[in-house]
């Protein structure tokens, strides 16, 4: 990153604008219902956390660069110039406070997509050095160390020294010419290594040839989350060379719903050119396989259970039925929350916000919007799939002293799959490849 | 001195053919500023079609599901029936529709007075709950700068001076139509400017939001 001034970042904030953002900003009638989609209004009645009002500094770029009116107006002094202060001032709003969930823009009556303005917003903020400090950090680790949490190479190669020792299986690291190259967030290798022993269990299951890659493995994107283009073109570029390198037809994202719209989204944007391989969400991966009956499923977990929606694979994702389907394979008592699917309510700590230090009182405030839908259904246990999710789930669950296990999907599907033994029975419908 | 003769027909001369210039002039402007900005082509693989979901949400967004409907029931139930009252107002009361026909040489069935007196009170007491509602509920009166309420009395003059001028209240009729006249165009120079052009502009929005995730396969 350059040196940060107040200049870039008007200059980024003035290169963001395109024509949607131009028609968000001319249509909004200031209705307000945005507020009421977003928990960090609802949980707190704060109006300042309405979704338009984040983007005031973005729409004062615009009205006063791109629009004769506003031009004039900005000439006669009626409406006042951007300034760094205000900058400063809104770095609470632009990240602490928005986890770029993506809820308002399902609402909005006059159907702005005020997640894509966030995303252009951060890009100014960021060039203009208002970015919060702890995501700084975390940027400036994933490009030296390779993720934002600080977990590398090293960290990986021990956990899949453990994996190993402990299951026997093999993970294979840097073989070319596989089916799929499998990425992972650094949160799944530091908290959740149960991910990549399910995953290596399920590819074994079905037979299916596979790797990791020593130069690309790390999903999420810090340049992303930030909002620096530039940086995060880099990060993407450290699985596109990797993949090509191994020649993979796939590249799988992991649960992480960050890390998957990072990849599968914006990926191909960032680098300018479309990808040469497929990318693919793992709930899309075994959903696929379970249509084609290559994954076979015995027994059910009893507990009430519920499914949390990670914002990025889900609602902005797309990936919305595959993990109701799977879900479906392997619980007999699972129940949806009131609102659900593309109308989930995020866990309060996507977006960096769970990242941010100073954000986390106000994060575990508008959790209370979780624990109200948790309440409601009386479930014992809630599964997601999404590190990310899951870390910030069991905080909140904490905080409010609520006693629930969260797990992952991916998992939950490896514990259930039939018995090898089972397998052979099944009449030899199956390939079983033994590596 | 100008009698209220001579100000009917100033206002429906030269001041007429002022505000229609400033009216069309200033939307094309603004929808210029909007398209020519344009948009980066997007590399990702699609899921969907951005076609099926830029047309789909255009008409989608007028609906609502039930827990946004339940959180916003107030401004949603307001707004539709004031727009549905200002759209009957404008466009079939026979008034109207003889200007449109004069003006442009074709004309439509109109709806009888007496409904279309009842329609306009109800608009206009939508617009008057929608202005307190304003005014009391915190997001809104937060979000709202002069701008706001100058596009509610500009919108709202129309549709008071119009029922004035039907009820020969206050001033002789001339006097009231000439006044109701000079609303319209008030409105009609003040809207390239402010939030109303939203009327237009709200279709370009939904089109875009509705085709970026129907490019993702999405339904929003
Ligand atoms: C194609 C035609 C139009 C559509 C689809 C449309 C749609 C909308 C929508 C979705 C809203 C936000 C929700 C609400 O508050 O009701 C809104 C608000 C508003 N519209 Fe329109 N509109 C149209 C035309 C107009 C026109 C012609 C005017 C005035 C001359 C107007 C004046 C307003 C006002 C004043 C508001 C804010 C109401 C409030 O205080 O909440 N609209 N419109
Ligand atoms: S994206 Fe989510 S957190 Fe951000 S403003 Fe919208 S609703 Fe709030
Ligand atoms: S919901 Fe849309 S129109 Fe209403 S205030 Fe928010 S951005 Fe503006």
């Amino acid at each position: 990153m350059s040196a940060a001034t107040f200049e870039r970042g008007y200059k980024a904030f003035k290169e963001q604008i395109d024509a949607p953002i131009a028609a968000y900003f001319s249509s909004c009638v200031s209705c307000g219902m945005c507020a009421e989609a977003c928990l960090f209004f609802t949980e707190t009645g704060d109006p300042k956390y309405t979704p338009i009002y984040k983007l005031e500094p973005l729409r004062k770029v615009w009205e006063q660069e791109y629009t004769l009116w506003g031009r004039l107006k900005a000439l006669l002094g009626i409406s006042k110039k951007l300034t760094d202060d205000e900058l400063a001032e809104w770095q609470e709003l632009i990240y602490g406070s928005c986890t770029m969930c993506g809820r308002c823009t399902m609402v909005c009556p006059v159907g702005n997509d005020l997640v894509y303005m966030i995303r252009k917003a951060r890009e100014g903020m960021a060039a203009a050095g208002h970015a919060p400090p702890d995501i700084i950090v975390g940027t400036q680790r994933a490009i030296t160390i390779g993720s934002a949490t600080g977990v590398g190479l090293p960290t990986l190669q021990a956990q899949i020294r453990r994996i190993e020792r402990e299951t026997g299986m093999k993970i294979p690291m840097d073989v070319q010419g596989v089916e799929y190259m499998a990425l992972l967030s650094s949160m799944e290798i530091m908290s959740f290594p149960e991910y990549l022993e399910a995953l290596a269990k399920i590819m074994k299951y079905a037979g299916k040839t596979w790797t990791l890659s020593s130069e690309g493995f790390e999903a999420t994107n810090a340049g992303v989350q930030i909002g620096v283009s530039e940086i995060a073109k880099e990060l993407v570029m450290r699985i596109v060379k990797a993949a090509e390198k191994l020649q993979v037809k796939t590249v799988i994202s992991p649960e992480c719903g960050h890390a998957y719209g990072a990849i599968r989204w914006e990926g191909p944007n960032l680098i300018g050119r479309p990808f040469t391989f497929r990318v693919q969400h793992i709930l899309e991966v075994l959903d696929e396989w379970r249509e084609q009956g290559k994954l076979k499923t015995e027994g059910f977990e009893k507990a009430r259970l519920t499914f949390h929606d990670p914002c990025q694979s889900v609602r902005r994702g797309g990936v919305i039925e595959q993990p109701r389907n799977l879900l479906k394979m392997v619980a007999s008592h699972f129940v949806e929350m009131e609102d659900h699917g593309k109308m989930n309510w995020c866990c309060t700590g996507g977006g960096g916000v769970g990242a941010i230090e100073e954000a986390h009182e106000l994060r575990t405030k508008a959790f209370n919007r979780k624990k109200t839908q948790l309440d409601a259904l009386k479930v014992d246990k809630l599964v997601t799939s999404c590190a990310n999710c899951r870390l910030v789930l069991e905080d909140g669950l904490e905080a409010y002293e609520m006693e629930m296990p969260v797990m992952g999907l991916t998992e939950m599907i490896a514990e259930h799959l039939k018995e090898e033994g089972e397998m052979e029975k099944d009449k030899g419908l199956y390939r079983f490849s033994e590596n | 001195m100008m009698t209220s003769i001579d100000f009917l027909s100033w206002v429906r001369g030269p001041v007429f053919i002022m505000a229609t210039a400033i009216f069309v002039f200033g939307i094309s402007l603004r929808l210029l500023e909007i398209v020519s900005l344009r948009r980066k082509p997007d590399y990702s693989a699609p899921r969907g079609s951005r076609m099926v979901g830029g047309m789909r949400t255009l008409f989608s967004r007028s609906m609502y599901d039930k827990s946004t409907f339940q959180r916003s029931a107030f401004t949603i139930v307001a707004g539709y029936i004031f727009h549905l009252g200002l759209f009957i107002v404008t466009f079939l009361s026979v008034p109207h529709i003889l200007l449109f026909r004069e003006l442009f040489g074709f004309d439509w069935f109109g709806l009888p007075t007496i409904l279309i007196d009842a329609v306009t009170v109800i608009t206009l007491l939508a617009m008057l709950v929608l202005l307190i509602h304003r005014l009391k509920n915190p997001v809104r009166r937060f979000l709202s700068t002069f701008e706001n309420y100058v596009v509610w009395t500009v919108t709202f003059l129309p549709l008071l001076t119009g029922y004035m001028a039907y009820h020969h209240s206050v001033f002789p009729y001339p006097l009231m139509l000439g006044l109701h006249i000079l609303s319209v165009e008030i409105l009609m120079v003040v809207f390239p400017f402010t939030q109303l052009m939203h009327t237009f502009t709200l279709f370009m929005a939904r089109w875009h939001t509705g085709a970026n995730a129907g490019h993702r396969g999405i339904q929003v």
